[in-house]
């Protein structure tokens, strides 16, 4: 069987573009890319949380890169065999990996822990299995399986691997009884037992619950997804309409794999709207807020936004426009309630260019060219920060200015580039999971009808 | 969690300032003598706190013969132990922030700041002492109020004992409120605690203080006392503080905290106390992972347990358990049908001004055959940490559990022009809606003045009024209440559909 192969077409964006940007899109997405070549270890697979050294592995990080390859091989940067041979690698290590639960093993119940050793692929970090992180990790299996539809023997153990695991995971037991009207947990500990944090208000999740809810071995319950959306909150903030949420990263996550363009559950039938609009307007009020600026950030305006999880200073505080600042290191950042202290994350600007890109792109462009010779930097860097570095009396109006970036690349932001770069410009990772069953599956059963569906 | 109540609190306290001896004299004389007892009264009270001191006095300005019954101080919680003591310490703490942020305001303040924690607290006690001189107890007999002093005890369905003096009622109102609640923490009571009675005795500003519980009163005490000085901590079992209010207003309070220097715990459990160097050592557990502090005082803001023991209920035939207090119906009828509930004891809502106003739902509905609802009541409340946190109606959650379409107007404080003046942009006002109307269904307020704000909503719920019709009002410019009209005119925006439109710039184009 051929294998299927993709082209750019209207399935991403509808207006064409200019060259230097089509060329910026390119040189940002490459080198987002080559983030998992040099961060992945070739044994097992798993990819560093960080470029720092000494950075465990993120399981949602791996998941990136296994939707990551497909996009590689789509366009030219490595050769098919190498993708399936890479995710076969990985899919074979989560396939044999210790499932006790064990305080150092690597998961349990087809949940694995949010950080693991980059070499034994045990737990690391005391970290929790997480609900979440699971999920973009197989979701990226189930991406490259729907990818790599080839009928050689790799491509086919390549997909056999992919379903088991998605079957294995036994998504009820994290629907913990005694958790909020059966809401699914965020994670589990082995010394501790389930955390104390249930899924509550929009977030990032949508993705997890179409996956729990699609499984034919151990479903979520309906009651599951009515639990989690009936803490939605629908504001009119700035004048926009939207479902609430302050990091934009909650507003694009499940978006990097599923199209949610035309799909509505009940809620968004209530509120004529899709989720897809949704993180267009939160792009819109995030812009809002750099406007407003209420803290007096250095920096912020109309083309530089972007408040969402991702790396800070962590210095002590200072006065900024007056106010005691303090820093918070790595947080996650939204608007408008913050936390905010100035730290702008550059790869939720790019993954905004699908949604919104009229004003993503101005945004875009002139963070791109920032940094001079190092085009980019500001995008790829996990945060900067115009005003930590920034010297101001106690007013706050003197001072050289010297911005803070981030030493290191988060992997998490290096895969949202490849991803929604590849998802604008042809769609390829949203046509991937409309045909993937359980997906949709899943969607139907949390309620979405229309549009693809 | 387990939970215990403290014993009974001796009537007789000492007074510990001049101020302090007159409000015992207006809340507790000590030579108080009861008045002969008539045969059987309209209604008897038992309790003479915000809930019992509005029913008697409802009562009694009708005509009704009444008995109040206290065990301890005229006032109850509110006055002696909670509400005024806390409120008047919260300015003082106001006061020291301020100064703190005088430089932004053009205003240096001295290099060394001194705070005097005695001044502080005298003047808490002055402020006390004035406030109940309208509670007094020669005010409530002058108003023709029978008051005794004592414990009172059922002694059938229409009858108490009053240590040992018998008295008759056709009406009776339980208005006992409610206790601190001392969590099961192994070695916390051998140790020794603070709860928000004892704490306002303090003499001495604490070294270090824990609070522990996050729910309103913890808040802002550890707030307060982290901004006299006291190294600070709260530990919270729940991921946010108080929990019943929205994320994003826990999580500014949170946010507040924490700038203020409190050390905070969330999502920890104090699991052992004990004494160590003359220090009280807490270990604390989160996730698994124990860490321990050392402070001088652990001070149990954790919560309140109806105060329902010793009234001999059963005599009664009132039901009840130790959890939710007495079982009261929509009118607040116990499942004796001459005796009612208000307050604390009885309600979930456990605040002032809740109490009183179910209390005059009570003389209403014992009395004069009244058959209001204490569901259609609309009840406002605050907590005074600094942002404040104010809310009244249905919660979005709330709204969405009944299946009600919801839609909340938001308006962050940095958007109101008087917020930006006054240098008070934390916060937001958030009204909720029903979706496709402009009728309110509910409101939160996070503003430095919230509670003064939230009483407009209050208002207009009431009142029936809507977003449309508030848009209407005229209000002084500039305010931070014009944060509410700038909601209401976020509403009128959302009403200007692109027909609208269209027909007024034809109309303006003819």
């Amino acid at each position: 069987m051929k294998a299927a192969t993709f082209r750019a077409n209207s399935v991403g964006r509808s207006a064409p573009i200019a060259l230097a940007d089509e060329q910026m899109l390119d040189q940002l997405q490459r080198s987002a890319f080559e983030y998992f070549l040099k961060q992945t270890n070739a044994r097992n697979g798993l990819v560093a949380d960080t470029s720092r050294v000494g950075s465990p592995a993120s399981i949602a990080v791996v998941g990136f890169a296994l939707s990551a390859y497909p996009v590689a091989v789509e366009r030219g940067w490595i050769a098919r065999d190498d993708a399936v041979h890479r995710s076969l690698t990985t899919l074979r290590f989560f396939s044999a990996s210790d499932q006790s639960g064990a305080l150092m093993s690597t998961g349990c119940n087809g949940f694995y822990f949010h950080f693991l050793d980059v070499h034994t692929g045990l737990r690391a970090w005391e970290s929790e299995l997480s609900s979440i992180d699971t999920a973009l990790l197989i979701v990226g299996m189930l991406t490259a399986a729907a990818y790599f539809s080839g009928a050689t023997p790799a491509e086919t153990e390549l997909r056999q691997l992919a379903n088991a695991l998605y079957e294995r995971v036994d998504w009820q037991w994290a629907q913990h009884e005694d958790h909020d009207d059966h809401a699914v947990a965020q994670g589990w500990k082995p010394e501790s037992g389930f955390l104390n944090y249930g899924w509550q208000g929009y977030n990032e999740a949508l993705v997890l619950y179409a996956l729990g809810m699609g499984s034919h071995t151990h479903p979520l319950t309906s009651a599951s997804f009515e639990a989690w959306t009936v803490t939605y909150q629908w504001e009119n903030l700035y004048g926009i309409d939207f479902l609430f949420a302050g990091p934009l990263f909650v507003h694009q996550f499940s978006h990097a794999w599923i199209d949610f363009r035309g799909i509505r559950d009940r809620f968004m039938r209530e509120k004529n709207c899709d989720y897809f609009e949704n993180s267009r307007r939160a792009a819109k009020v995030q812009r809002q807020y750099a406007i407003r600026n209420p803290r007096g950030f250095a920096g912020y305006g109309q083309d530089c936004w972007g408040l969402s999880a991702g790396d800070g200073p962590s210095v002590e505080p200072r006065m900024v426009a007056g106010r005691r600042q303090a820093f918070y290191g790595y947080a996650a950042r939204g608007a408008p309630w913050g936390p905010d202290d100035g730290t702008i994350t550059g790869s939720s600007v790019v993954a905004s260019l699908v949604f919104a890109p009229e004003i993503a792109w101005p945004a875009l462009r002139q963070m791109y060219a920032r940094a001079g010779a190092e085009q980019g930097r500001y995008l790829h860097a996990a945060g900067f920060n115009d005003s930590a570095g920034a010297t101001s009396d106690v007013d706050g109006t003197s001072g050289a200015k010297a911005s803070w970036i981030c030493e290191g690349e988060s992997g998490l932001d290096q895969g949202m580039i490849v991803l929604m770069i590849e998802n604008f410009r042809s769609g390829l990772l949203w046509r991937l999971t409309r045909s993937i069953p359980c997906l949709r599956a899943g969607l139907k059963r949390a309620g979405f009808r229309g549009g693809w569906l | 969690m387990t939970a215990s109540t403290f014993a009974a609190i001796p009537r007789r306290v000492r007074p510990i300032s001049p101020d302090d001896a007159e409000r015992l004299v207006n809340v507790s004389p000590a030579d108080w003598r009861s008045p002969k007892p008539r045969s059987v009264y309209h209604l008897l009270v038992l309790g003479a706190g915000p809930a019992g001191l509005a029913a008697a006095r409802a009562a009694a300005a009708l005509g009704a013969h009444v008995a109040l019954i206290e065990r301890h101080q005229i006032g109850g919680d509110c006055l002696n132990d909670g509400c005024i003591p806390s409120k008047s310490l919260i300015r003082t703490g106001r006061l020291l922030a301020d100064m703190r942020d005088a430089a932004h305001f053009g205003a240096v303040p001295p290099a060394e700041m001194v705070f005097d924690f005695r001044a502080a607290m005298l003047r808490m006690r002055r402020i006390t002492a004035r406030i109940s001189r309208t509670d007094s107890a020669m005010n409530l007999a002058r108003e023709g109020i029978h008051l005794f002093f004592g414990t009172a005890r059922f002694t059938g369905a229409d009858s108490v004992d009053v240590d040992g003096l018998p008295l008759r009622f056709k009406k009776a109102l339980i208005a006992t409120g409610s206790r601190s609640m001392l969590p099961d923490v192994p070695g916390l009571a051998e140790a020794g605690f603070l709860t928000n009675e004892t704490v306002f005795n303090l003499q001495v500003l604490p070294r270090s203080l824990l609070v522990l519980g996050g729910g309103p009163l913890g808040c802002e005490l550890a707030q307060v006392f982290a901004r006299f000085g006291s190294r600070t901590l709260i530990s919270h079992r729940e991921p946010l503080f108080l929990p019943l209010e929205e994320r994003d207003a826990a999580q500014m309070v949170s946010d507040a905290l924490a700038r203020d220097g409190v050390e905070i715990h969330l999502n920890s459990t104090a699991t052992k106390v004990w004494m160590e160097g003359g220090q009280k050592v807490v270990e604390l557990v989160n996730d698994g992972n124990t860490a321990t502090t050392r402070v001088e005082h652990i001070l149990t803001g954790i919560g309140r347990v109806p105060a329902v023991q010793g009234l001999n209920l059963e005599a009664a035939g009132v039901a009840y358990d130790a959890a939710a207090g007495v079982h009261v119906d929509d009118f607040l009828r116990t499942s004796n049908p001459r005796i009612f509930a208000a307050g604390d004891v009885c309600l979930k809502h456990q605040f002032t001004n809740t109490a009183a106003a179910s209390a005059r739902i009570v003389v209403r509905n014992a009395l004069f055959l009244g058959r209001e609802r204490m569901s259609a009541l609309n009840v406002p409340w605050c907590t005074y940490t600094d942002p404040e946190v104010a809310h009244v109606g249905l919660y979005v959650k709330q709204a969405r559990q009944q299946r009600i379409p919801v839609k909340t107007f938001t308006i962050p404080m940095h958007d109101v022009d008087r917020a930006i003046a006054d240098g008070e942009e934390d916060g937001f006002v958030k009204i909720h809606v029903r979706e496709g109307s402009d009728q309110i269904l509910g409101a939160t307020i996070v503003a430095r003045h919230a509670g003064e704000m939230i009483n407009s909503i209050s208002l207009a719920m009431v009142a029936g009024i809507g977003l449309r019709e508030l848009a209407n009002v005229m209000q002084a410019y500039p305010t931070q209440g014009a944060a509410i009209r700038q909601a209401a005119d976020a509403y009128l925006r959302t009403r200007l559909t692109p027909l609208k439109l269209k027909t007024a710039r034809r109309w303006l184009q003819r």
